[in-house]
């Protein structure tokens, strides 16, 4: 038997990532910055002035045709009959038995025209399932590997952004996007982020999206803007209480133990209905932000107690930089998924008190 | 603490020791700090545990991952320092002087020959794990 390691993939900034001293790791496929000088440095930028991301990693996957909004209405647990041109919603792809494929982002372009962010990972397999239930009036194409995007994130970000690229983004409202200014229409910006801060996605095809990354890293020096990797990435989502693919939701979690059950809705039909239906009432865990009563990191696969008893696993796990304590987000069982109750998580063979905690861990500032 | 840096000898996994007689201390190489950078969390091992050169016994985290750390010589831990648990950004700071992480009285001196030279650690660290 041979074994044939996937070649890994190379945003289109990869130079740039080696030439700015960046540390390159392989992540969901691609060869990723985890960071460039430090995660601690790089996380309190983006909390207390601006930082940059290439999440060119993410898939990109258009839906058009006259059938592309009854299309993902079918696919997606969601009601988009609220969602109007301009906007988006976050949201997740289901399986026949009701478990998470993957959670996205819909672009709603117009009613004939979205374009989905998925996860990099995940990439073939949603493009695979849509396709099995694409229609001649909706056609589903993955146009990733023509698609980067950059994450400018931070307090600071409209300041960036107004400066350097788009007078009329500071006009845009949370989850809302456009056209990037002077771009010809080849560029798309959002606001949005992971980081739990204000911020903007700009997406754009590989040669406008160094360019584009040049500017934010020479201009952005006067507000303070730092490049950051994958470590900053994830330590932010945390505290932000942002689940990952792999971590909080996989294919055997449904919406309901994953703190998702707010994008089902029960007036429609959509693929995984019936199934997530039957299972709701089973479902026995449940997903909790937890801190760690020293300053030992969480991490993820730790496993969680309650009087030495095994009562669930940690999803994800860091030292927060923001709070200076370990945090982490878990499953656990219902019965102890309760804001207070005091648990125990092993680390290394010790067993560190741990307690439940409201998510998220730091305040929310996006608009 | 002054060491003379051309005197340490070095696990292919980045921990050196500075030998006086049957006394040791034991660190993390600068460049090992580097690659762990922002060092958060430390978990020291107890004074007085007897272990094996080369065997795991205790903990480095940074904010994206732990790192055990393993002993160059076998013998008793004599002491541990204690400054480095209670601000382990020191470690980060002064991997050869101040972040210094225990004492050991070596069982078997002979194992030393194990170890690498200063100048050898040079050679093979970035390729080393």
């Amino acid at each position: 038997m041979t074994t044939t390691a996937t070649p890994l993939k190379r945003t289109p900034l990869y130079d740039r990532h080696v030439a700015l001293g960046g540390k390159i790791v392989p992540f969901a496929g691609f060869e990723l910055p985890i960071q460039y000088t430090s995660i601690m440095e790089e996380h309190l930028a983006v909390r207390n002035g601006v930082g940059i991301f290439d999440v060119s990693h993410l898939g990109e996957i258009a839906v058009k045709g006259a059938g592309a909004l009854a299309f993902l209405e079918a696919v997606v647990p969601t009601d988009l009959t609220k969602l109007v041109d301009g906007k988006m919603q976050y949201t997740v792809v289901l399986n026949e038995q009701g478990f998470i494929l993957d959670d996205i982002i819909i672009y709603r372009d117009s009613f004939d025209s979205f374009y989905l962010i998925v996860n990099a990972s995940n990439i073939a397999k949603v493009e695979k399932h849509l396709q099995k239930y694409a229609r001649p009036d909706a056609v589903v194409a993955d146009f990733s590997d023509h698609c980067g995007c950059i994450a400018v994130q931070g307090p600071k970000a409209v300041d960036v952004v107004d400066a350097l690229f788009d007078k009329q983004a500071k006009n845009l409202g949370y989850y809302a996007f456009k056209p990037l200014e002077g771009s010809d229409n080849r560029a798309w910006i959002s606001r949005s982020g992971y980081t739990g801060e204000d911020g903007f996605e700009i997406f754009a095809g590989p040669e406008l999206l160094g360019p584009i990354w040049d500017r934010l890293v020479t201009e952005g020096k006067k507000f303070g803007l730092v490049p950051c990797g994958l470590g900053a990435r994830n330590t932010l989502r945390l505290e932000a209480g942002n689940g990952l693919y792999g971590h909080e939701y996989d294919e055997t979690r449904t919406p309901y133990d994953g703190r998702l059950g707010w994008l089902v809705t029960s007036t429609k039909e959509y693929v995984g209905k019936q199934a997530l239906a039957a299972k709701k009432a089973g479902i026995k865990e449940r997903v909790v932000g937890f801190k760690v009563n020293d300053k030992a990191p969480a991490r993820d696969g730790y496993m969680i107690l309650k009087d030495g008893k095994p009562v669930g696993k940690a999803a994800s796990g860091t030292y927060s930089p923001s709070l200076k304590v370990g945090i982490g987000i878990a499953h656990v069982a219902a019965e102890h998924a309760v804001v207070g109750t005091k648990l125990e998580m092993e680390a290394h063979g010790r067993r560190v008190p741990i307690e439940v905690v409201k998510l998220p861990f730091t305040p929310i500032r996006h608009l | 603490m002054a060491l003379d840096l051309s005197k340490l000898k070095y696990l292919e996994s980045h921990e050196w020791i500075s030998v006086e007689g049957n006394k040791g201390i034991v660190g993390i190489s600068d460049h090992a700090q580097r690659e762990i950078s922002d060092v958060v969390f430390i978990e020291l091992p107890k004074v007085g545990r007897v272990v094996k050169q080369k065997e795991s016994c205790m903990v480095i985290e940074s904010v994206k991952a732990a790192f055990d750390i393993y002993s160059p010589v076998s013998g008793k831990i004599t002491k541990v320092n204690d400054k480095v648990a209670g601000d382990p950004g020191v470690v980060n700071q002064s991997a050869y002087g101040d972040g210094w992480l225990f004492e050991i009285e070596l069982s078997n001196p002979a194992e030393l020959a194990n170890l690498l030279d200063a100048k050898k650690y040079d050679e093979v660290k970035h390729h080393a794990h």
